[in-house]
């Protein structure tokens, strides 16, 4: 799929196609703009309000390119029983690479753990996460 | 010599897929499998039975030319001997898309002998079994079954929860990535029970190997559970999406708000129609229970909780990873004989059962039965049975406001009591933290608690009190 039209034919007739159509127009382009909010509307007979209503309520959701790689850490509790809180220091030492927070990865007996694009990380220390993220 | 190793996503954070590529650069035959569940040890490698721990790619020479020390028999580990690996029989014995493996395995024997006894048997055998929705609430499957089976329209969707957002809990992704031909058994035993063609699994994007695993799955055995029809449907990072009704409306495309409940989803649930939505491990049990029967099942577990539990031991623990075992195992074997106590090797201070919305639990509660009704007589749940342990360097002050800025932070906005009490207890937790008025916040924290544990409409709410109550309760030293 290369455009959002190619995206909108391809969820065509599907159940509930709202949030599929939204993960494939953030995987291709980066975020959900306001002119694709606005197309998908269209296509789908909803109101802009109803398709802004969704996109703003998950998280995963972004209205606006971010160009900086991307490190979510996570800061549930099985990963501060672990010590992630001490790695946020290390973490917000630099900004080239954005650090958000997730709130688990399933790996919460070899904390702390994050995930980059679709690669996790776990059994994080000041080292590990100081390479990780010159790595990025 | 065939080398065994996980393709686990927690096996793979902790560097499994460079020790593979080391072994087959050596020239071994390798083999990925599902993960044995014994997290401290991984990457682990599996050769012709015999262990390696902690394998890195530097030392697969050494292993090869048979100078590596193996911890000995995976089988006879004891950490697995204790266990009743009923749900979790084939992890780290099969390849997860392997259909060959899972036939081998008594695979899709569950589905055939529903096929063969009927709709109305099968829900009657999953009665017998007593098995009861693994989410956390514990409502007995056959019964919402039975609601969906005799609810009269012609569509009914089986959905599958796999949104397993609550820290500590890893199951429900083992299962998907480790065995995910057995969830799509379950679903297709359930839809056969109640008369559904199509089923969705609904599935948290921070889970990204196990949404790949099932995919493959789904397409390698869509022809054995034709005419029914399961899809992948993948979260966008909301934690109360894990409630059911707040699942239905994401999976419907719309904000994942709670419903208020009647109607029961099972009547009136995706697309208004009647719904079963169950847990990852309630259907992931289905398939053995049709195989074995559901008395053989009912001889697991304590009282009103039947069979087995997949506990999972995370945090701060030392032997970490998941336990499979009849309910009635008490908490402190769990943490200190079985997880061992800390990874620190500091005291263990207390342990959250049942992911953020869970009691806070010290030691001196160490005896409780996990069952339940003895859960819920302790002011504490089991949930999907995570379990995190806390060494003595924790500040139960911190992990209470905690608990209230992440109830903030993912409410879903709908109710009062949880959309404002949330951040007005991190307020108050605050003041209390800074040692203002400490006495009047603590009882106004604690009347915020009672509101919101009455007045909200889902568990997140109603059940964030739990963790902030229970800290206060059992730490008050950390709050003055």
């Amino acid at each position: 799929m290369t455009s959002l039209a190619d995206i909108l034919a391809e969820h065509e007739g599907r159940e509930g196609p709202l949030l599929p159509i939204l993960h494939d127009v953030q995987k291709l382009f980066g975020h959900v703009s306001e002119d694709a909010m606005r197309e998908i509307a269209n296509t789908l007979n909803l109101t802009r309000a109803e398709v802004y209503g969704v996109v703003s309520f998950y998280h995963d959701f972004r209205t606006e390119a971010e160009t900086r790689p991307i490190l979510k850490l996570c800061r549930a509790e099985a990963c501060k029983a672990r010590g992630v809180e001490a790695l946020l220091p290390v973490a917000e030492s630099q900004s080239r690479v954005k650090i958000e927070p997730i709130y688990c990865l399933g790996l919460c007996s070899v904390g702390p753990a994050a995930l980059v694009g679709d690669t996790v990380h776990a059994r994080l220390d000041s080292p590990r996460l100081t390479a990780l993220l010159a790595s990025l | 010599m065939k080398i065994r190793i996980s393709d686990d996503a927690l096996a793979i954070a902790c560097g499994a897929d460079a020790v593979a590529r080391a072994f087959i650069k050596a020239g071994a035959e390798v083999e990925r499998v599902s993960s044995w569940g014994m997290h401290w040890l991984e990457p682990l490698v599996d050769i012709e039975g015999a262990g390696y721990a902690n394998v890195s790619a530097d030392q697969v020479d050494a292993i090869l030319a048979g100078n590596a020390e193996s911890f000995g028999k995976i089988t006879e580990h004891p950490f697995l001997t204790r266990q009743s690996r009923l749900t979790f029989a084939r992890a780290g014995k099969t390849r997860p898309i392997s259909l060959d493996d899972y036939y081998a395995s008594e695979g899709w024997l569950g589905l055939a002998k529903a096929q063969a006894i009927g709709a109305e048997a099968t829900i009657e055998t999953v009665l017998a079994s007593g098995l009861r929705g693994r989410g956390g609430a514990g409502f007995p499957a056959g019964i919402k079954w039975k609601t969906v089976a005799s609810a009269q329209s012609d569509i009914k969707y089986i959905v599958c929860n796999a949104d397993e957002g609550d820290s500590a809990t890893f199951a429900d992704r083992m299962v998907m990535e480790g065995d995910p031909f057995m969830l799509i058994e379950g679903m297709a035993i359930a839809a056969l029970a109640v008369g559904a063609h199509k089923g969705y699994i609904y599935i948290r994007s921070e889970y990204p190997h196990a949404i790949a695993k099932m995919e493959s799955a789904i397409a390698a055995s869509a022809h054995l559970v034709a005419p029914f029809v399961v899809e992948v449907r993948v979260g966008a990072g909301a934690y109360v999406c894990g409630e059911e009704t707040s699942l239905l409306n994401s999976l419907e495309g719309k904000r994942g708000e709670v419903r208020a409940k009647p109607p029961l989803p099972a009547l009136e649930g995706l697309f208004g129609k009647p719904t079963v939505v169950n847990n990852v491990l309630t259907l992931a049990a289905i398939p053995w229970i049709l195989t074995h029967g559901g008395d053989a099942y009912a001889s697991y577990g304590m009282g009103r909780s039947k069979g087995t539990m997949p506990v999972q031991l995370a945090g701060n623990v030392k032997y970490g990873g998941l336990f499979e075992v009849g309910f009635g195992i008490t908490l402190g074997e769990l943490v200190n004989e079985i997880g061992g106590g800390t990874d620190s090797g500091r005291p263990v201070r207390c342990v959250q059962v049942g992911g953020p919305l869970g009691a806070y639990i010290p030691p001196s509660r160490f005896d409780l039965p996990f069952d339940y009704e003895a859960f819920a007589a302790a002011d504490a749940l089991i949930g999907h049975a995570g379990i995190t342990v806390f060494d003595d360097t924790v500040d139960m002050a911190q992990m209470a406001r905690f608990a209230m800025e992440f109830c903030a932070v993912e409410s879903c906005g709908k109710c009062t009591p949880c959309r404002l009490g949330s951040t007005r207890g991190v307020e108050t937790l605050d003041q209390i933290i800074s040692g203002k008025n400490v006495e009047a916040n603590l009882a106004l924290l604690t009347d915020l608690s009672e509101t919101m544990k009455f007045g909200s409409l889902c568990a997140l709410g109603g059940f964030t009190p739990y963790p902030v109550m229970s800290a206060i309760k059992h730490f008050p030293e950390d709050f003055r």
